[in-house]
Order: C-alpha cells, then sequence, then structure tokens
C-alpha cells in the first residue's frame, strides 16, 4: 500500500475539496470528548466503565479500518484520500492509547498483578496489547523526519504491520464477546475484504512467467 | 439437606413463624386481588404485594432504572439495551406454564391462576452475570420447591428443565445470520438445587410485575448460579431423568456448564471471575469487589456440592 505511495500518489485524483488536516483530527476527536463528557455526567448507561471501554476500542478499529480503504478508494475509485491518512492513522493510534488507558485504569484500577495475568493468561488481552504494541512504532514513524530518516522502502516495510494490526483488533473483539454476534463478525468481513482487495491485486499484477516454482 | 439462614441476620429481626406464614396468606390473597384488577391492562406494571424474607439482603439496591435497562435477553438481541427496547412486542397475556415428565400431576397453570394461588415474597439477591458484573435486585416470586411439591415428581425425576418461550415472530433477535444460541432458550438443574428454598419463580421486581426485558411473565432466580442459569419467561417446565441440556453448555461447552455456579477460584476460560463490578457503583470510577463463593450464598448451597470436584463441575 504505502510503497506506491511517491507514484500515484502523484496521479491526479478525483477532484475533492482540500482541507486543513487539523480538521480530520478535530472531527476524530469528537466522539472521544463526547464519550468522556457523557461519562462524567452519568449519560453512558448502567455500566458506563464499560461503554467508554467498548466505544473508544471501537473507534480505534474504525479509524483502523479508514486507512485501509484509502488505497482501495484511490486504486478503484480514483478517489484520493492519502494526505488525510497519516492523520486517520494517528486517530486509531490515540484512540487505541484511550481504550488501553481506560482497561488499566478505570477496569482495572492499575491493579498490576491482575493487568500481569490478564495479559498472560487472557488470549484476547494478550493480541489486544499485541496490538497495540504493533501501532507504537507505527504512530512513532508517522512524520516526514522519519520517512527521511528510514528511507522510503524501509518505512513502507515497517507500515506493512498495519495488516497485522487490523487482525489483531478483529481477532480481539471476536474474543471479548460471547457466542457469535453479528457485529465483531461485520468488522473482520470488512478487514478480510481489504486485505484480500490487497492478496489478489498483487497476484494479479505478477505477471505469471517471472514466477518461479518454489 | 441442611439449610441455614444466613448468619447476619438476628434471631429478634425474623418475624415468628405463624405470625409469618399467616401474613403470606393474607398477602397472597391480597396479591391475587391487585393482580386481578391489575391484569386486564395488559403490558402496564401491576403492583404485586409480597411477604418479606430472610433470605432477602440488605445490600443497597441496584436502580429500578438499572435493572430494567441493561439486561441480557438474547431473543431480543446482544446489545444490553436491545431488550429494553424490543422486548415489548412479546405478548405475555394470555401465559400459560406447562408442567410435564415424571411428575404425579401433570398441570398447564395460566399465570394469573400460579401467582394467585403462591404465597409471594419479596426476595432481594444479589445478581452475578458471568461476564463479571452485578446487581442487587428485589424480585418478587415463590419458592420453586412450591410448585414442585404441587405436581409431585415421582422418584425417576431427577433433574427439572425450562423452556422459555420460542416466538420468532414476536423476538427479533432471534432472526440473525448466525444464530447465537440454539433457541428455544433451555435451562437445567438438578432437582435438589430446584428445591433449595433460595431458588425462586419470579414473577416481580421492585413491587410489580416483571417487565418483559427481565423476563415477564415469570422466569426463574437462582442466586448462587451466574445469571444465565435465570432463565426467562418460561413456558414449559418438565421433570426428568437425564441432565438435561442447557443453552449456553450447547453454546460453549468449554466456557459454560451445567452447573454454573458463582466460584472466583474457576475462571472462564477468556476471563477472570475473581472479581466482579456492581452496576450503578461509582460510575466511570466503579471499583472492583472479590467476587463471593456461591455468590455469597455457601451457608445454603455448599452442602448440595459436597464431594464435588467444582473445577470440573463448573
Amino acid at each position: 500500500m504505502v510503497g506506491r505511495v511517491s507514484v500515484e500518489g502523484a496521479k491526479k485524483g478525483f477532484a475533492l475539496p482540500q482541507v486543513p488536516k487539523i480538521l480530520v483530527y478535530i472531527v476524530g476527536f469528537i466522539p472521544a470528548v463526547w464519550l468522556f463528557y457523557a461519562g462524567i455526567t452519568d449519560q453512558l448507561g448502567a455500566d458506563p466503565m464499560r461503554y467508554l471501554e467498548q466505544a473508544l476500542g471501537l473507534w480505534a478499529l474504525r479509524f483502523l479500518i479508514a486507512t485501509l480503504t484509502v488505497t482501495p478508494l484511490r486504486q478503484l475509485f480514483n478517489v484520493n484520500l492519502l494526505r488525510y491518512r497519516r492523520a486517520i492513522g494517528l486517530l486509531s493510534f490515540y484512540y487505541a492509547a484511550l481504550h488501553l488507558t481506560t482497561y488499566l485504569v478505570l477496569d482495572q484500577g492499575l491493579d498490576m498483578a491482575a493487568i500481569v495475568a490478564d495479559i498472560v493468561k487472557r488470549p484476547y488481552i494478550t493480541i489486544g496489547m499485541a496490538t497495540f504494541v504493533i501501532l507504537v512504532p507505527l504512530a512513532v514513524t508517522s512524520n516526514n523526519a522519519a520517512i527521511r530518516r528510514m528511507g522510503g522502502q524501509a518505512w513502507a516495510r515497517l507500515h506493512k504491520l498495519v495488516y497485522l494490526a487490523a487482525i489483531g483488533a478483529v481477532l480481539h473483539f471476536i474474543l471479548v464477546v460471547k457466542s457469535w454476534p453479528t457485529e465483531p463478525l461485520v468488522y473482520a468481513a470488512i478487514v478480510a475484504v481489504l486485505l484480500g482487495y490487497r492478496v489478489v491485486r498483487s497476484q494479479m499484477k505478477k505477471p505469471s512467467p517471472r514466477r518461479r516454482p518454489a | 439437606m441442611l439449610i441455614r439462614r444466613p448468619s447476619d441476620i438476628l434471631p429478634s429481626e425474623i418475624t415468628p413463624r405463624e405470625v409469618y406464614f399467616n401474613r403470606r396468606q393474607w398477602m397472597a390473597g391480597a396479591a391475587g386481588l391487585a393482580l386481578a384488577a391489575a391484569l386486564p391492562r395488559g403490558l402496564e406494571a401491576a403492583p404485586l404485594s409480597a411477604a418479606k424474607s430472610p433470605f432477602s439482603t440488605d445490600e443497597k439496591l441496584t436502580s429500578r432504572e438499572d435493572v430494567t435497562s441493561y439486561n441480557n435477553y438474547y431473543e431480543f438481541g446482544t446489545g444490553k439495551d436491545d431488550p429494553a427496547a424490543k422486548a415489548k412486542s412479546l405478548k405475555t397475556s394470555p401465559w400459560t406454564v406447562k408442567v410435564d415428565g415424571m411428575v404425579g400431576k401433570p398441570a398447564e397453570f395460566a399465570i394469573e391462576d400460579l401467582i394467585k394461588s403462591s404465597a409471594l415474597e419479596e426476595r432481594i439477591y444479589r445478581m452475578r452475570c458471568v461476564e463479571g458484573w452485578s446487581m442487587v435486585i428485589p424480585w418478587v416470586g415463590f419458592p420453586l420447591a412450591d410448585l414442585i411439591k404441587r405436581v409431585e415428581p415421582l422418584g425417576s425425576a431427577k433433574y427439572v428443565a425450562f423452556e422459555t418461550a420460542f416466538r420468532p415472530e414476536e423476538m427479533p433477535g432471534m432472526d440473525t445470520i448466525f444464530p447465537v444460541l440454539e433457541w428455544p432458550y433451555v435451562e437445567g438443574l438438578r432437582l435438589d438445587e430446584a428445591m433449595n428454598p433460595l431458588a425462586i419463580l419470579a414473577v416481580g421486581l421492585y413491587g410489580e410485575t416483571l417487565p418483559n426485558q427481565n423476563g415477564a411473565p415469570i422466569r426463574l432466580v437462582v442466586p448462587w448460579k451466574y445469571g444465565f442459569k435465570g432463565i426467562k419467561s418460561i413456558t414449559r417446565i418438565s421433570f426428568v431423568e437425564k441432565q438435561p441440556a442447557t443453552a449456553w453448555n450447547k453454546q460453549a461447552p468449554n466456557e459454560y456448564g451445567f452447573y454454573a455456579n458463582v466460584n472466583p477460584s474457576v475462571d472462564h476460560p477468556r476471563w477472570s471471575q475473581a472479581t466482579e463490578r456492581r452496576i450503578g457503583e461509582g460510575g466511570l470510577f466503579v471499583k472492583r469487589r472479590p467476587t463471593l463463593m456461591f455468590n455469597g450464598y455457601a451457608e445454603q448451597v455448599a452442602s448440595l456440592y459436597t464431594g464435588m470436584d467444582l473445577k470440573k463441575f463448573y
């Protein structure tokens, strides 16, 4: 996805009015601000901590999915949102960080023994934690200086980890619920389509004569 | 079976037996009258009179708002607010409960007759959900044992099986791409568990008939077990010889056992059961409290499980 940034990014996309990137952050943080306000003013129902925790995690997943739609939108529909992708990706990281903080502070009350036991023993917590750890280097290198320092190719390779993070995020969601409710399966299906699209496209682009038997 | 009263109740707090039972009879009559007057109104909650019970806890009640808006009733959807939003479509009148199987007197009870002929009590119980949260709920109901005695189980009956109404047209959550559970919802108890005085059939809460989202018109409440054992909107109770299938056990046998006793030392495979959040306590800054063995009802029920490996029979 990121390897072809310089080539395809230069292609003239669908003429969208450009908005300042700061607007993406402002709009992106509206759910968080509303959730914390509603939480403090007791408007999140009977189990406000759990509501806040789940909603923040869900927004992290939504923004993660949004970053994965940027490339297909450009390739398939010639809609170019590339200049906003970094902001969307960072929003996903910030929501994941708020989700994790809510778990550590409000849910577990910083009970380190319980938290460590959870991480070691509970696959959904292990996977959630690993997913967050994967997002950290991606967030840290989401700036022009890092791209210059690392070189475009190495940077692009590193940022392919976002695919792993997306898989981790939906697994984390599916494993936390009882039975097979529809919502996490819908998110899993969206991620499967977005990743499957990349697999299919990379296969189609490979000219078959150059394939060698393994 | 040895039944003890909770030790935290002073003898002086307990009404003398004769007075208590007289009052229960009077209350039952009054409840019947109140119900007869109120029932024709249909969906509206009707007041119920009920005697107090020494089995009630004096812990702070979870608000009526929370008890009736935060529910797991998957026939109406998997969201906590789905039952309150969608359960109105369930028609609870007329309603009959069929009692069959290995009993001397099989019967089909109209719900209003069942309520009228039972001595209603208020039972304020802790309710611990398998998901790790808890409430304190003032149920109105009658001992399951009372009903069992009326139908005279045969010696061969070892278990009691329960079934929820199966009405896809009135229960919108049943119609999903992947059925969340195999419908109808079924539950079961060992006969001696069912006879324990803590086990009740609840027909109301907060002094009124049950709202639909809480399992109207009649549901099981077994406070020493996880909430999912409390099967809602019961249409059938069968006495059987073999351990009956239960809905969650069929869905994930490694996660939900037949017994499902609250036990802080036996974790759910995916999460700890050592602590719980009391709904309505602390808001965003809710503090976890330790979960008690048998949800704090060990004195009344521990003897049912003497010699059993509760890690194996979870």
